[in-house]
């Protein structure tokens, strides 16, 4: 750089000081949206059919079972007093249902998203710390200590109203009872099973003894180290029916997965035919005008039956398709405006 | 003693009296009675800060800003009650912005500081015990003897003492304080002027007594007491005494002095006001919108807490069997739960108010400002100057600008004097090759006649342009200087004229160069050397100019012993005095110079005979010493002295327009700026101007506003001419206004003044003083339209009008630093205006107005889908992002990209902006910043938050499973999919607005998104210690993890965008601005590099297309459209009008 002396002032000239940088400068004019709306249109019309074709393929079977009308063998249990109450739900298909097939129980009207419901929860006692197992966290309250003052394991709103009813589902060949297993494995996400949570270790040999001194949530009708006795990797804060529970829903109308249908004679999907779902009755929602059923459906590589991603793409893409005539037309009227460049 | 320290300490106030008693080289008086005052030491202050108090008292600057209050009790509110948020949400925000501030003022103030010491720590020679020592500025104390060497500044207010001259005098030019560039000569008195060396002022003995410090530059009033021989001398001490601190000493090989006023209490200290504040309009809309938002926030606050009341006051929904209250929450009062959840509901929505926006717009301007002073074509190579940025808060200002006031003197033009004509004895002259040659004749004369046919009367003529002056002379070799007379010989090279006024200056060079030289001035003689022959006058008076007289004299004893008088002022004050010469002859003349735009001098000599000289001798020492109304006898008799005068003749200087102006006037004109010039001069010489420079065209139709005598006339003229402007709206109109009328008409009919005004495309107003340019200024900038203006001016006489200004520039000129150093911004020519306010202004205006309503937009996408959700959360306050994402978006994913557009975005190229100043229009008013156009993007930003949110929610709220083994989604993962979404379109949406996308622009829009990615695989992918939940783990990945996902963010962001693209791509076509068309012109420009489709046999029909489009473009630019006075280019701006 000569900056002689009389120069010394001088700005330096690089493209960067005299805003030349080199730039590509795009305009959104007629000639390169036309085409592009175009190719996008097209684009997205071809995604959008292949979207809802995959969507439509789906099968969906919904049950409610609230019991809010007469006619649903579950009317009686929808009383809350009734305790121990089982239903039954019947359905058949006339073919077959192809698997594998998802089960998820559904709840509507229920606010899993409340806030002060969502921080009730003590996350320390959820990775197995049992030193907060006597004293849990004070956003726990009030599901913080039962009314003896013992401390409550898992304790908090979200662990205390766990859903607890449970289904059966038998295909009737035949008049007989046949029973369709359900795959309760793997319903939770990975991660919360094998990292998030975790299990306090066993004392003196036991599970039990890990949770000493405190009680089990006040609507449990057992402590969390029996929730599955048979299986221990089931058992306790890594049970996956908890597990789907605590993962809260992001609004008022949700499903959660409580199993698949993997097993056996039903790898295929469940065959044409008569079923009947018994279900253990036990979990109240009239209190709250809330309803429940369940859904049987098997999915693709994108999930459940979803038609909105295909029509979405279809509407935006036709929509692309008529913009491009639009301003086709439009451009032609108005050829080139930019002729006049008074 | 006690009070001493007492004093010392500060707690007992300074002794304040009227007078502070300087004793000199503090050499304290032995008897008792003295008590020492405290003065403030030499240290100039202009930094802000120190160390221990930056941190305290920049909190406290900053706080005091509304947004930064909003967030602290956001802050703290989030402190103290159970909110949904975690206070770190406002608290780190509002801590980078409270940083990143505190870094930009604390490291300008560290800039002031290092100024601040360089000046401080100059070295000084001081004489201390007898010996002349070196020391810093800063060290200099009230009562020091200070030496001061040619040509430097006075390090403090000093008491002149002794000078190396005999007689006790020094040279001073004030150009940093006043402006004004003359010398000017101070005096010490005799007593102490002898004291020419150190061991002589060591034996002095004196003390100054004198009031104590204010501002006041030109009033001192003090005493000196000189202990000689021990008999006390007392001798008063005025403001010629006084040598200023920042003055300069010239001409003088050194002075020494005493110290009176020091550091900050000097007199340039007390006038260094701390500028006003201006504000930009773009600021006051941006206050306008947050005070806007401040409402929406509310409304929604309220809104949500009464929704929730009426939602919970079914029980069922209150307090469900799941989600049961504590006791204390049951019991807590209903008045205090529902302040509570106002407040929270406040704090979940408080980002709606952009923290970062005053923060961004700051480095903006901070950053963005240097483009101006880095500027080459800002950059003037004669005087190696740069712009210079004074205040970057104004950078947008300039694209809006509607007015621009301009000085004419040394603004317009060069203030460089040039002699061109003179009019001696009727006959009319010109210099030619430094010869005088009559008009008509050429210049191929013979040279060696020249001086022999120089008649009597044109030497008289130049003699006594030569001698009537007060033009002083400095030698640039200093050996000589206390006898300048031994450079009669040689002075060519090493004598400089230094004039108050540059016309003097102008006319005594140009009689240099023809022959009559002026040598020297020493004391009462006054030489001159004509033809190589010296001559010495006696100086016997200067009656000096004054405004009123507008005229100067001398009178002057000849080396033959007669007294004579040379008058020179302006034609109307002196031709009405004369008796004799070529009167009649010598006005047409004058007229002529005048319409030339030439600056006209009339000069007169008048010769006294002895009788006559004894009564103007009295005359002129009655008055002098005359202690009741000297000035007005002195004027009196300086009018019996001035008359019956003999004409000699007249002067025609010129003044020379800078480069380029009137392509520059009428570039602003087409821009739809207003031009008025605002000037001293008469009325004729600034129309002749005000012609030659553009501003009134000869097309014009030219109004006249002067020579206003009452108040009930100038009503009349003004109504007249609002009657013609009507009639004749077709052509142009130009107004001049001299400042006796415009006076009048300020003062009653400003109305009237206003409406006739604006229907002018140009004003002159001429013989304005200076307080009266800062009126008109104000007269414009309070009208009901509070339109934006700009003044430019090159001297001390502008400032007022640039400190009154919208925006004030200053053109570093010959006369000071003053306009500059009060100005925002500082070119060093006239034509650098143009590209200043057509692309800087356009620049700056385009980013800083995209840059806040996109601030606001993307604020409002942030906030609504957390308010959407309230409706489907039972109002329960449940954040829809996690406190990360929440605190993360506006200083991390969201912050560069909009930083970078506003450094780099060029929506049109600069050489079209500069080449089609209509552009300009397209951003007046204000525009981009309309209520409209916020309330687009307002709501754009809702419409986006909703398609965000309810496209979520659709996809989600179907309650199938988005996986492909059928697990299900949570809460965490629908915010956390609202957010993905929303940052992808807000960076997208911008990536829409740019049209400059530099490396940078590219790097940081992608560089963006992909950092939200990578962070929120980060985040989610650790289980982070010190977080008490976890409630991101792996959120984002499984997120990703779902085909359905990836295509609903791909649709969601593209139905928020398309009808963006689409609106814009049609008013593109439909009603292209001519912004746009310009852009197109760039774009096939651009085209260019596509010339290998010509290559291709079937593309020649469009390449010839393209050629001619291309060679129609080149052709356009190419040419100069201000080339000429050209018919076609006037006539476009009326249809430019119409059109916008």
């Amino acid at each position: 750089m000569e900056t002689k002396g009389s120069m010394a002032n001088r700005p330096d000239n690089t493209a960067f000081t005299q805003q030349r940088l080199p730039a590509w400068q795009p305009i959104l004019s007629a000639g390169i949206v036309i085409p592009g709306f175009t190719f996008i249109g097209l684009a997205f019309i071809g995604i959008g059919v292949a979207l809802f074709v995959t969507s439509q393929n789906i099968k969906v079977l919904e049950r409610d079972y609230t019991g809010n009308s007469d006619d649903s063998s579950c009317g009686p249990c929808i009383d809350p007093a009734k305790i121990g109450c089982k239903c039954e739900v019947n359905f058949n298909f006339s073919q077959l249902f192809e698997g594998p097939v998802f089960f998820y129980y559904a709840l509507n009207n229920y606010y899993q998203n409340y806030r002060s419901y969502g921080v009730s929860l003590d996350p320390n006692q959820l990775v197995g710390d049992t030193k907060y197992f006597l004293s849990p966290d004070s956003s726990c309250s009030p599901y913080k200590n039962n009314s003896n003052a013992v401390p409550i394991v898992p304790c908090g709103s979200i662990a205390n109203s766990m859903f607890n009813d449970s289904f059966t589902l038998y295909q009737i060949v035949n008049g007989q009872k046949i029973l369709v297993p359900f795959d309760r494995k793997g319903i939770a996400w990975w991660t919360d099973y094998n990292i998030k949570y975790s299990n306090p270790a066993f004392v003196n040999g036991s599970f039990a003894k890990a949770f000493a001194g405190t009680t089990q949530p006040i609507n449990w009708p057992k402590p969390v180290y029996e929730l599955d006795p048979n299986d221990q990797a089931n058992n306790g804060f890594l049970n996956q029916d908890f597990l789907v529970w605590m993962r809260r829903a992001a609004l008022p109308n949700f499903r959660k997965l409580y199993g698949r249908i993997t097993g056996g004679d039903f790898a295929n999907g469940l065959p044409a035919g008569n079923y009947t779902l018994e279900i253990n009755y036990n979990y109240p929602v009239k209190s709250f005008g809330g309803t429940k059923s369940v859904v049987f459906t098997n999915v693709s590589w994108m999930g459940g039956k979803n038609q909105f991603l295909g029509i979405a793409y279809l509407v935006i893409g036709s929509l692309c398709v008529v913009m491009a005539v639009v301003m086709l037309i439009v451009y032609a009227k108005y050829k080139f405006p930019d002729d006049d460049t008074a | 003693m006690l009070r001493w320290i007492r004093q010392q300490l500060g707690f007992d106030p300074p002794h304040q009296s009227d007078t502070r008693t300087v004793y000199i080289a503090n050499r304290f008086p032995q008897h008792g009675h003295y008590i020492p005052q405290r003065f403030a030491d030499n240290r100039i202050i202009s930094s802000k800060y120190t160390i221990w108090n930056f941190i305290p008292k920049n909190l406290f600057e900053q706080f005091r800003r509304i947004a930064n209050f909003y967030f602290l009790i956001i802050f703290l509110v989030q402190l103290m009650i159970d909110t949904p948020t975690s206070p770190v949400t406002s608290g780190l925000p509002l801590f980078f912005v409270i940083t990143v501030t505190a870094i930009k003022q604390g490291y300008e103030d560290w800039l002031r500081h290092k100024a601040d010491n360089e000046v401080n720590g100059a070295p000084v020679f001081v004489v201390r015990s007898g010996s002349l020592v070196q020391t810093r500025s800063k060290n200099i104390r009230v009562g020091d003897i200070v030496r001061v060497a040619k040509d430097e500044t006075f390090p403090a207010d000093l008491v002149l003492l002794s000078s190396d001259r005999a007689e006790g005098t020094c040279h001073i030019t004030t150009a940093s304080l006043d402006g004004e560039t003359n010398l000017k000569t101070h005096y010490a008195v005799p007593e102490t002027a002898v004291s020419q060396s150190v061991s002589r002022l060591e034996s002095l003995q004196a003390v100054v007594e004198c009031q104590q410090p204010e501002p006041d530059l030109y009033r001192f009033v003090g005493r000196i007491t000189v202990t000689q021989y021990g008999e006390e001398i007392v001798r008063p001490l005025g403001p010629e005494n006084l040598l200023l601190r920042g003055a300069r000493l010239k001409n003088t090989k050194e002075i020494f002095g005493v110290a009176v006023y020091t550091g900050m209490e000097s007199k340039m200290a007390l006038n260094y006001k701390c500028k006003s504040q201006k504000r930009s309009a773009v600021e006051k809309s941006m206050n306008t919108f947050l005070i806007i938002y401040l409402v929406i926030l509310l409304f929604e606050a309220v809104l949500s807490t009464i929704l929730k009341y009426a939602w919970q006051a079914e029980n069922k929904w209150d307090e469900p069997f799941y989600n049961k209250k504590t006791e204390t929450e049951r019991n807590s009062s209903k008045i205090l739960r529902f302040i509570s959840d106002f407040l929270a509901f406040l704090v979940l929505y408080n980002f709606i108010i952009p923290i970062s926006l005053y923060v961004t717009v700051e480095m903006q301007k901070f950053l963005g400002s240097f483009f101006i002073g880095l500027d080459l074509d800002l950059y003037h190579e004669e005087s190696d100057q740069r712009a210079q940025v004074n205040t970057s808060d104004l950078n947008e200002e300039l694209g809006q600008v509607e007015y621009v006031f301009t000085d004419k003197t040394g603004t317009l033009t060069e203030n460089e004097m040039q002699f061109r004509e003179c009019s001696i004895n009727g006959m009319k002259y010109q210099e030619i090759n430094s010869k005088l040659v009559p008009e008509g004749m050429t210049e191929d004369v013979p040279d060696a006649s020249s001086f022999s046919r120089l008649s009597r009367e044109e030497e008289l003529f130049l003699k006594a342009v030569s001698l009537c002056h007060t033009v002083q002379i400095s030698y640039d070799q200093t050996d000589g200087v206390s006898d300048p007379f031994s450079h009669a010989n040689g002075f060519t090279s090493q004598m400089e004229y230094y004039a108050s006024s540059p016309d003097e200056k102008a006319l005594v060079e140009a009689t240099k160069r023809m022959g009559v030289a002026f040598t020297g001035i020493n004391g009462e003689t006054m030489e001159i050397t004509t033809f190589g022959k010296s001559e010495k006058y006696k100086l016997l008076h200067v009656l000096e100019f004054d405004a009123n007289r507008r005229r100067m004299s001398v009178i002057l004893q000849t080396p033959s012993g007669e007294k004579v008088l040379f008058t020179k002022g302006a034609e109307s004050s002196v031709l009405p005095y004369t008796k004799s010469g070529e009167i009649e002859k010598t006005r047409v003349h004058v007229d002529e110079f005048a319409l030339k735009g030439l600056r006209t001098l009339v000069v007169a000599y008048r010769l006294f005979s002895a009788d006559e000289y004894k009564e103007v001798e009295r005359r002129i020492y009655e008055a002098r010493t005359a202690l009741q109304q000297r000035e007005e006898r002195l004027s009196e008799a300086f009018n019996f002295i001035e008359k019956d005068l003999q004409l000699l003749g007249a002067t025609g200087v010129e003044d020379k327009l800078q480069e380029k102006v009137q392509e520059t006037i009428e570039a602003l004109r087409l821009a739809g700026i207003k031009v008025w010039v605002l000037t001293g001069d008469k009325h004729e010489t600034a129309v002749s101007v005000s012609l030659s420079c553009g501003h009134f065209h000869r097309t014009m139709n030219i109004l006249e506003l002067v020579q206003q005598k009452s108040d009930h006339e100038c009503a009349e003229q003004l109504r007249r001419l609002a009657r013609r402007i009507k009639e004749d709206h077709v052509i142009q109109h130009g107004l001049v206004v001299d400042g006796a009328s415009l006076s009048l008409a300020l003062r009653e009919h400003e109305k009237l003044f206003m409406e006739v005004c604006k229907n002018c495309s140009a004003v002159l107003c001429c013989r304005m003083a200076p307080l009266q340019k800062a009126k008109v200024v104000r007269l414009l900038k309070t009208s009901p339209e509070k339109p934006i203006t700009l003044a430019v001016g090159d001297g001390a006489n502008d400032v007022s009008m640039i400190q009154e200004a919208h925006v004030g520039i200053g053109i570093m000129g010959k006369e000071g630093r003053q306009a500059v150093r009060n100005s925002d911004y500082a070119i060093a020519r006239f034509k650098f205006l143009s590209k200043l306010l057509l692309v800087h202004g356009h620049f700056y205006y385009i980013r800083i107005a995209t840059l806040v309503q996109y601030f606001f937009y993307k604020n409002v996408c942030f906030i609504t889908p957390q308010f959407l959700y309230q409706f489907f959360c039972l109002f329960s306050q449940q954040t829809l992002y996690d406190s990360v994402y929440l605190t993360l978006y506006n200083i991390c994913f969201t912050s560069l990209p909009i930083l970078v557009y506003s450094l780099f975005e060029q929506l049109v190229h600069p050489h079209i902006l500069q080449s089609k100043p209509a552009l300009y229009r397209d951003i007046s008013k204000n525009s981009l910043l309309s209520f409209k156009t916020f309330l687009y993007w307002t709501f754009l930003g809702f419409c986006h938050a909703f398609v965000f949110f309810f496209g979520c929610y659709i996809l989600m709220g179907e309650d199938t499973s988005l996986m492909g083994n059928g697990q299900m989604f949570g809460n965490w993962t629908f915010g956390t999919l609202v957010f993905t979404v929303m940052v992808i379109t807000v960076t997208l949406k911008l990536a829409l607005e740019t049209h400059f996308w530099t490396w940078m622009n590219h790097f940081v829009t992608w560089g963006s998104i992909a950092f939200y990615f990578i962070f929120s695989l980060f985040y989610g992918g650790i289980i982070w210690p010190f977080l008490h939940t976890q409630d991101m783990y792996f959120v984002f990945v499984q997120l990703l993890s779902s085909g359905s996902a990836w295509f609903a963010i791909i649709i969601i962001v593209i139905t928020c965008l398309f009808p963006d693209i689409i609106k814009k791509v049609f008013y593109r076509h439909v009603q292209p601005t001519s912004t746009q068309k310009s852009q197109n012109i760039e774009g096939y420009e651009g085209v260019a590099c596509m010339d290998s489709v010509c290559c291709f046999p079937g593309g020649r029909g469009v390449c010839g297309f393209l050629e001619r489009l291309k060679r129609a473009n080149r052709s356009w630019s190419d040419s100069d459209p201000f080339s000429s006075n050209d018919r076609s280019v006037l006539t476009l701006s009326p249809v430019e009008v119409s059109h916008c």
